[in-house]
């Protein structure tokens, strides 16, 4: 099997809170992310879930390079993205893109469609009219809008309408992985489905890998082909979509999945029977109930396969 | 049969366009909801849920005004209300919670304050009185150390202490009628989960009809008795929420609900492509000329 596209490990993110007193007196260290490693492979859809706080954003954030990891390392192609040697900003952004949550918030306001999507073809160095607008119109017609639309500005469009442009300004440079953050939950009921879709062909017609964070669990379900449960910095539970939602073997995962409404009662299912054996005599690390102190660094755990790519964090025998 | 306790008779609701014409934004709106039930109302953004709702509070703003119909509540037009009735009904006999506790709360007043405001009002308590009653009240929303919460301003609450202390001051005089307008659409999914708990548990408590608005069909599905769908300013199909979910009659709502992807479903059937709504509706202007109402079941079935 050749590498994987973008391989994270032990990424650590820490933030030094000031804690207002004289001289640095009271500083306190926040543990945002405490060892999370993954790979993503081509042309595959990764998601992220977790409640808010639980490092999911750092750990996009860190991929994109817009936070720089405390430790551990991300590779791009087997080259890193972090640290001495790592590529500039420029070569990153061909690499890596991102589709955020809001379309009203993402998009400048002052810019037409054609001058937010020609601009970073610009900073690459395509200075040729005609190819500028020849990869506008090609983009435009990818995420199902009209090459005439190129001349209109963020708010002549509606929400869905300008979660296609937020897909069309990532996707422009011919990115290999798209961090997804949330690209649904602002949009409204009807038009989510219509953005999932589209997601869904770009993926297959391009080849894309995705790296997804979302807690809303069923769109997770329906799009990735992994999933990442992280609760307070730490990954709970890894596995294939079937693992993590026909399968849950953690009690947080499977209290996210319990917790969503429907009409059709409990959702999680048992606990899986070859888990069990595994499972006897040992200790997960946190049911997720209770909030652990975010200042001080998690006790040590482990991460036990109880299936083929299917891990679940035990406290250490 | 019992009167049902709102009765809302083809409500019609415009924008005032300024030159005489007005534009129609609820077109004849009908439902009822009886005492105790929890009622459901679903639709996308702009379909007029939430004007529903502010204008069986009384709350609407110009340029929007009712243009025709009847709010019954209790059998008496809230319509033909004047202002100074008007208030001393809302927040005592009808309250309302609202999507984002931060903006909906004072941020220059403890919580315990503005709960314990709601007693002095409606009922003539003293301040006194008022804030043990206020502390007492954030206890029976399950705020932890109620006594030192009530002291907080709400900054320094997290999302859902704040939507349970709007609860708190929506149910602080017992209303007969709650609503509730998105109200955990802000939150995430475990506390949401804890809060639509208590919003079931605590009105099956005090026998509080709610009026929930949301567009997260689960959401609707897990507490309302009954539902209604709303699309471009009419009510297009309303049933008992089991078969409005098991059997959609409206075109509309076999849409919306093929529209989102459902837990479950992909291990059960594999990855099935979501239905565009736009495309299986060719024309939208149609979509309202037809409707499924499903009558009441008789007393005595309703759970």
């Amino acid at each position: 099997m050749s590498a994987p596209l973008l391989q994270v490990d032990d990424l650590h993110v820490r933030f030094p809170i000031s804690g207002g007193g004289l001289l640095g007196a009271g500083r306190r260290t926040l543990h945002a992310v405490n060892g999370i490693s993954f790979s993503l492979a081509k042309g595959e859809c990764l998601s992220i879930v977790g409640e808010s706080g639980c490092g999911k954003s750092t750990t996009a954030l860190s991929i994109l390079g817009l936070q720089e990891p405390t430790e551990g390392a991300i590779r791009y192609r087997g080259e890193p993205l972090t640290g001495p040697g790592a590529p500039d900003r420029m070569e990153r952004a061909k690499a890596v893109q991102m589709v955020f949550q809001d379309p009203y918030a993402s998009l400048n306001p002052r810019q037409s469609v054609r001058t937010s999507l020609a601009a970073p073809l610009k900073l690459h160095g395509i200075k040729a009219a005609s190819e500028i607008e020849g990869r506008i119109e090609a983009m435009l017609k990818n995420v199902g809008l009209t090459p005439e639309q190129a001349n209109r500005y963020p708010h002549e469009f509606s929400g869905g309408q300008r979660q296609r442009i937020g897909i069309a300004r990532a996707l422009i440079l011919e990115p290999e992985i798209v961090v997804l953050d949330e690209p649904v939950s602002a949009l409204d009921v009807s038009i989510r489905a219509q953005i999932i879709n589209l997601l869904l062909d770009l993926q297959d017609k391009l080849g894309l890998s995705y790296l997804m964070i979302s807690h809303d669990l069923s769109v997770v379900e329906h799009m990735s082909d992994r999933v990442l449960v992280m609760f307070f910095g730490e990954v709970m539970e890894e596995g294939g979509w079937r693992d993590i939602f026909e399968t849950p073997a953690h009690p947080y995962t499977r209290r996210l999945i319990d917790a969503i409404p429907s009409h059709e009662g409990v959702l999680a299912p048992p606990m899986p029977d070859h888990a069990a054996p595994l499972l006897a005599g040992r200790r997960f690390v946190s049911d997720g109930a209770t909030a652990p102190d975010v200042f001080s660094a998690p006790a040590t755990s482990e991460l036990v396969e109880i299936a083929p790519q299917h891990r679940v964090r035990l406290a250490l025998a | 049969m019992t009167a049902p306790l709102l009765d809302i008779r083809d409500l019609k609701l415009g924008v005032a366009t300024g030159r005489g014409a007005t534009l129609p934004v609820l077109k004849g709106v009908s439902f009822q909801i009886m005492p105790g039930e929890a009622y459901g109302l679903v639709g996308e953004s702009g379909s007029g849920k939430s004007v529903t709702s502010l204008a069986v509070m009384g709350l609407l703003k110009k340029p929007l005004a009712v243009s025709g119909g009847e709010i019954l509540f209790k059998g008496q037009n809230l319509l033909s209300l004047s202002k100074r009735e008007m208030r001393r009904m809302r927040g005592n006999r009808v309250a309302m919670i609202f999507q984002e506790p931060m903006t909906a709360l004072n941020p220059l007043s403890t919580v315990g304050r503005q709960i314990a405001e709601m007693f002095v009002l409606h009922q003539g308590k003293s301040w006194r009185e008022a804030h043990r009653l206020a502390i007492e009240a954030l206890a029976r929303v399950r705020v932890p150390n109620p006594d030192r919460r009530a002291r907080n301003f709400p900054h320094q609450m997290s999302g859902g202490l704040r939507q349970r202390v709007m609860i708190a001051m929506a149910l602080a005089c017992n209303p007969d009628l709650l609503i509730a307008d998105e109200p955990t659409t802000a939150l995430d999914v475990t506390v949401q989960a804890e809060v639509l708990r208590l919003i079931q548990e605590l009105c099956a408590e005090q026998g509080t009809a709610v009026l929930f608005i949301s567009h997260d069909l689960g959401v609707i599905a897990s507490i309302c008795q009954r539902v209604g769908v709303m699309y471009a300013g009419c009510l297009v199909e309303e049933n008992e929420t089991r078969a409005l979910f098991d059997d959609p009659r409206h075109e509309y709502t076999r849409g919306l609900l093929g529209a989102l992807p459902r837990l479950g479903s992909r291990s059960a059937h594999g990855r099935q492509r979501l239905v565009d709504i736009d495309s299986i509706i060719a024309d939208r202007s149609k979509l309202t000329e037809t409707r499924f109402i499903a009558p009441r079941a008789a007393e005595g079935s309703r759970p």
